[in-house]
């Protein structure tokens, strides 16, 4: 090899680097460990203890200011394993008001903690309210080893939007390695808006860095507190709720199971959100969270399910509403569009049924009676449009992309946790399902809300928004501003659908006239203008009960959606409480007439037997 | 011509680097016991402990040794280019399959037990690259072959940092201490150490202005070093010349003319006239270049308008590119910002811990503070600690030996081999050692940022330990079948 391409001479380059560096390591060390006596006085006589100072979590306010959720001291007993050697367990379980067993319970699961060390403090207990806490206080020092520490808890000011609200427990092991901010002990919140705005409830840990000797016993501020840093408290948050108008939604759904939804058209506002059956969100708070947690946990009622937003059913006839928007918008129908009606839908053999009305029908009045046989024909026509969409693929899948658009079929985005999508089939799910060969009359029950369709409760009142703004609407929020800023830009941005605005208003019509003339006569007030649409649907048991509309006609305030569970008929159950809903809200309170109804429906109640 | 003997390869491994990795390993192992150890409990055996699963992963690291040592050489050299393939495949979707961890993608799950990609991308990278640069005709002093040789180190690099694992990616710098060795040219390690150096003296000193002037000291040093580096490459590369003595004489000239005049006539921002010498110098020399078509001209040129680009960015790269958490270390580092609660509470636990051992340290088991769980990390990336509390200044001192024993042992071998592969292939895993020597035993002593990357052999985990294993054990059974080439010729 030439001179010039051989490199060898740079090994010695190489071997003099790690040489180096460890002759610098190495000096380094003995400048740390034997030059210095900085750092061994440090190591014995003082070390640092962070003492973390912890925030207060934000308010929670209704929209008309009312105090929902609070704070309220309480306290958490702490031990340093090292320490508590030789403590008299039987008078400390007394005192604290546990058995024997589970004090050893607890010590076992103290030292199976990942970061647990018998040096620090550890939380034996928490969340002991400032009452309960005086006896303690007095003997603790008989308990060596136990410390105090000042937390709060959560307090709720009524029984009331126990699922909106949510609870908060303590962190687990996951949240822990999702986010660093988090130590074992700390509190996060579990559910609902406690949840999805943890970020700005629970503000910043402010911490004190103290110097302690080896014993542990504190000195002072290091450097005089130069590096220590207040706790910044969580932001408040004021939700869209009215809590009068929640409190008659809970109210009237007492022994039924089901949803109410009111949301405010123009900002998308959730104005009440009630789900049945509920629990009282203090009593999951504090000791005793554990054990109803449990008993929540196991009801086969399943009382912690929020099922306005992940109860998914079909949605009925509400559905109606897209069809006919669909079908005016493709040009399938024209509002003179008229079909017939002969009890039902019949085809080639298949019978959707339907109830007595004039026949031939056309659109405006087929809204109002809920014509089953009109929307069959509607959607058939349109899966049957080959020449139009290429296939009865092409024209399923406009009519899912029509329905995604309105909000069905994905997630709203609703500022709550574990919201549920629905379903919307499409072309691929009845290609695999049934093969290929299905048509417009194999999948005919979808246009009326039937079938394979599913919704939650908060996407039927999203639709009955959407109608009312004749044609766009916000994504649904509970948290109307949080404290010193501002929601989400996605909730103030309008999300407009495919149908052109000038066929909402047919839609429109048809409700009013729902309400005038057809199924929701019940829900006629008079002087507020209120439109319609029922929904019955078929399932395994007795027909669910539902109800979707809106008032005024014009200008609309509210919308709102009703479910209930095996409730009937729509005008059974859904009609009337949605009637109630909107007169509260609009009226401000209810007419005596109103407030008899109101009782009486609350009085009502629909067994469930397969849940018991 | 006969064949080459059959012999049992493990008794021709070299047997310096088993006893040396045996020893680290086993040092390693007790630090372990010392770091996790609660005072009364003495099972180490314990599989519920740390230091009983480290030793599950010490005893299978053997194992996998001793099957690496069976092997036939040659499947190393075959297999180079599909496995580095594969790595990266299996790179590219770990972040899909990986749960976030403190904000990293790295780490895929089996069940109970993690392992980390990346550990093992190390050792297929330094195949791959040994494995091209071995093949017939390829020249480091060509464009073409460096850029493919940079290419292969800089694609894991990107999938790492996709992880969000810039620490582990960092280490794949040490591949151009390789490339160095290789003929790589010396300049290229030059610009990189005055990277290096522009990045810490304009962010360390970017807060204080010179004395007399309105120019922040880190600014003003830069310029004045971009000066001098390039008068001394033209020194250097242009010995014949007399450009270096005219820009020293010109350079300080201006220098001092623009200090007095903004001492004594009126304060203003000296790094525009050091910015305009600069531009200056570059034209210059780009002139030269034009005129003369000598590339060295072109490159000084670039050098020097490169180096001031780097510095006006360098600001950017720190307050945009990196995460914050990455910022606040490299600032802690910088003294920049003193955070005692914070990144700056973790190193300095970790020196009084080391100060506190002395110089025989307090004995095994005894160290307080480790005990006290000061020190985050103690068993994984800061275990050098607990060596420093508890053996102190003397172990230490014989971990550091015995690293840099085994690293000179690996030049000695590498140079050796009879395969540009095997040399190359060598230089590749001593360089990762010594990187991860430098930066992880400074990181715990308070001399480098705090970059999560273990110690060799000593850190917790299985997927370092056996990464480094596999490096290793592949590079000793390369050396067995380069001696037996040697001998049967």
């Amino acid at each position: 090899m030439s001179g010039k391409f051989n490199f060898s001479n740079r090994k010695y380059v190489v071997g003099a680097v790690a040489v180096i560096v460890t002759v610098v390591y190495i000096v380094r060390l003995f400048s740390l460990q034997i030059l210095s006596d900085e750092y061994k006085k440090n190591a014995d006589s003082n070390a640092f203890r962070k003492e973390i100072q912890y925030p207060s979590r934000g308010l929670i306010l209704d929209r008309k200011g009312q105090l929902m959720v609070f704070n309220e001291p309480s306290y958490n007993i702490m031990v340093v394993m090292q320490e508590q050697l030789g403590v008299d367990t039987a008078d400390f379980c007394r005192t604290i008001g546990i058995t024997e067993e589970e004090y050893v319970q607890k010590m076992k699961e103290i030292k199976a903690r990942r970061n647990y060390s018998r040096y620090t403090p550890q939380l034996f207990l928490g969340q002991i309210p400032a009452e309960e806490f005086s006896v303690f206080r007095e003997k603790l020092f008989r308990f060596k080893g136990f410390s105090i520490e000042k937390r709060s808890t959560r307090r709720y000011a009524s029984a009331l939007a126990a699922h909106i609200l949510g609870d908060v427990g303590e962190v687990s092991e996951h949240d822990i390695e999702e986010d660093d901010y988090y130590q074992s002990g700390d509190y996060i919140g579990k559910l609902g808006v406690e949840r999805s705005y943890e970020k700005q409830l629970r503000g910043e840990k402010g911490v004190r860095i103290m110097l302690r000797d080896v014993r542990g016993r504190t000195q002072g501020h290091y450097k005089d507190g130069k590096y220590d840093k207040d706790a910044k408290p969580g932001k408040n948050l004021t939700l869209s709720i009215d809590m009068e108008l929640q409190a008659l939604a809970e109210r009237l759904l007492q022994g039924k199971l089901g949803a109410i939804v009111a949301i405010e058209p123009s900002t998308g506002e959730i104005l009440c959100m009630a789900s049945g059956p509920t629990y009282d969100p203090n009593s999951l708070i504090g000791r005793d969270r554990g054990k109803y947690h449990k008993i929540l946990k196991n009801d086969k009622k399943s009382p912690m399910l929020n099922r306005a937003v992940m109860g998914t059913y079909p949605p009925g006839s509400t559905f109606k509403i897209t069809q006919a928007l669909i079908g005016l918008q493709e040009g399938i129908i024209t509002p003179q569009t008229t079909f017939p009606c002969s009890r039902g839908f019949n085809y080639k053999g298949l019978h959707v049924g339907c109830h007595g009305h004039s026949s031939p029908i056309a659109l405006v009045p087929a809204i109002a009676t809920s014509c089953n046989s009109y929307f069959c024909w509607n959607l058939y026509r349109m899966f049957g449009a080959t020449e139009k969409y290429g296939s009865v693929q092409g024209g399923m899948t406009r009519w899912k992309d029509h329905l995604v658009r309105m909000g069905y079929g994905y997630k709203l985005g609703v500022d709550l946790p574990g919201e549920a999508r629905g379903m919307i089939p499409n072309a691929e799910f009845y290609d695999k399902h049934i093969g290929h060969a299905w048509n417009g009359l194999t999948v005919v029950s979808i246009s009326i809300g039937q079938g394979e369709v599913t919704a939650t409760p908060l996407q039927i009142a999203n639709l009955a928004a959407t109608v009312a703004n004749r044609g766009h609407y916000f994504i649904p929020h509970i948290v109307r501003s949080v404290q010193d800023g501002q929601i989400d830009t996605i909730y103030r941005r309008p999300h407009y659908t495919m149908v052109d605005q000038k066929w909402y208003q047919y839609a429109v019509d048809g409700m009013r006239a729902a309400v005038t003339s057809g199924t929701c006569r019940g829900a006629n007030l008079p002087g507020l203008d209120v439109c319609g649409k029922t929904g019955t649907a078929q399932n395994r048991g007795h027909d669910h009960s539902a109800f979707m509309g809106f008032a005024p006609m014009n200008n609309p305030r509210i919308a709102v959606a009703v479910y209930i569970e095996n409730g009937g008929f729509g005008a059974t159950f859904g009609v009337p409480i949605g009637a109630l809903i909107m007169e509260k809200y609009l009226n401000g309170e209810l007419s005596p007439a109103s407030e008899a109804k109101a009782a009486s429906m609350q009085a009502r109640t629909i067994s469930y037997p397969y849940y018991e | 011509m006969s064949y080459p003997q059959r012999t049992n390869p493990l008794l021709q491994v070299d047997w310096v680097v088993i006893l040396i990795y045996i020893a680290l390993l086993t040092f390693g192992w007790f630090s372990i016991c010392g770091a996790t150890h609660e005072i009364g409990d003495t099972d180490f055996f314990s599989m519920a402990t740390r230091s009983g699963k480290q030793l599950l992963w010490i005893g299978l690291a053997f194992g996998m040794g001793t099957f690496l040592l069976m092997l036939d050489e040659r499947y190393f050299d075959i297999t180079a280019k599909v496995l580095y393939w594969v790595m990266m495949v299996v790179l590219l979707i770990t972040p899909f399959l990986a749960k976030d961890i403190k904000g990293s993608r790295s780490w895929i799950s089996f069940g109970s037990f993690n392992l980390q990609p990346a550990e093992f991308a190390k050792c297929a990278t330094a195949l791959a690259i040994a494995k091209l640069i071995g093949t017939y005709g390829f020249d480091m002093t060509k464009f073409r072959c460096l850029a493919k040789a940079i290419g292969l180190i800089l694609l894991p690099m990107v999938l790492i940092v996709l992880q969000k694992e810039t620490g582990s990616a960092l280490v794949y710098f040490a591949f151009f201490l390789m490339l160095y060795r290789e003929g790589m040219p010396g300049s290229f390690l030059f610009t990189a150490v005055a990277a290096v150096l522009y990045f810490v003296i304009s962010i360390q000193h970017a807060g204080i202005q010179f004395p007399s002037t309105l120019t922040p000291v880190g600014e003003f040093v830069v310029l004045l070093l971009t000066w001098i580096f390039t008068t001394g490459m033209l020194r250097v590369y242009l010995p014949q010349t007399d450009h270096a003595r005219r820009f020293l004489l010109w350079g300080s000239g201006i220098v001092l003319g623009a200090w007095l005049a903004s001492r004594f006539i009126v304060p203003f921002d000296v790094a525009w006239v050091l910015v305009g010498m600069c531009l200056l110098m570059v034209a210059y020399l780009f002139w030269h270049y034009l005129d003369t078509r000598v590339m060295r001209y072109l490159y000084i040129a670039l050098f020097a308008l490169g180096s001031m680009m780097f510095i006006y960015s360098a600001d950017y790269a720190l307050n945009r590119v990196l995460q914050p958490h990455q910022q606040s270390r490299v600032k802690v580092l910088l003294g920049v910002e003193e955070d005692v609660a914070g990144v700056g509470y973790n190193v300095n636990q970790s020196k009084i811990a080391i100060g506190s051992g002395g110089f025989t340290g307090k004995g095994f088991m005894n160290g307080t503070q480790t005990k006290l769980k000061y020190v985050p990390e103690q068993d994984t990336d800061f275990i050098f600690c607990t060596v420093g509390e508890e053996e102190g200044f003397v172990g230490g001192s014989v971990v550091l030996l015995l690293f840099m024993a085994l690293i000179l042992r690996l030049i000695y071998l590498a140079e050796r081999q009879s395969t540009v592969f095997g040399r190359v292939y060598g230089y590749c895993i001593l360089s990762i050692l010594l990187f991860h020597l430098i930066i992880n035993i400074g990181m715990v002593m308070g001399v480098m940022p705090v970059i999560g990357i273990p110690l060799p052999f000593f850190s917790y985990g299985g997927s370092s330990l056996w990464g480094f294993t596999l490096q290793l054990f592949i590079f000793l059974r390369i050396d067995v079948g380069s001696q037996n080439r040697l001998t049967s010729r």
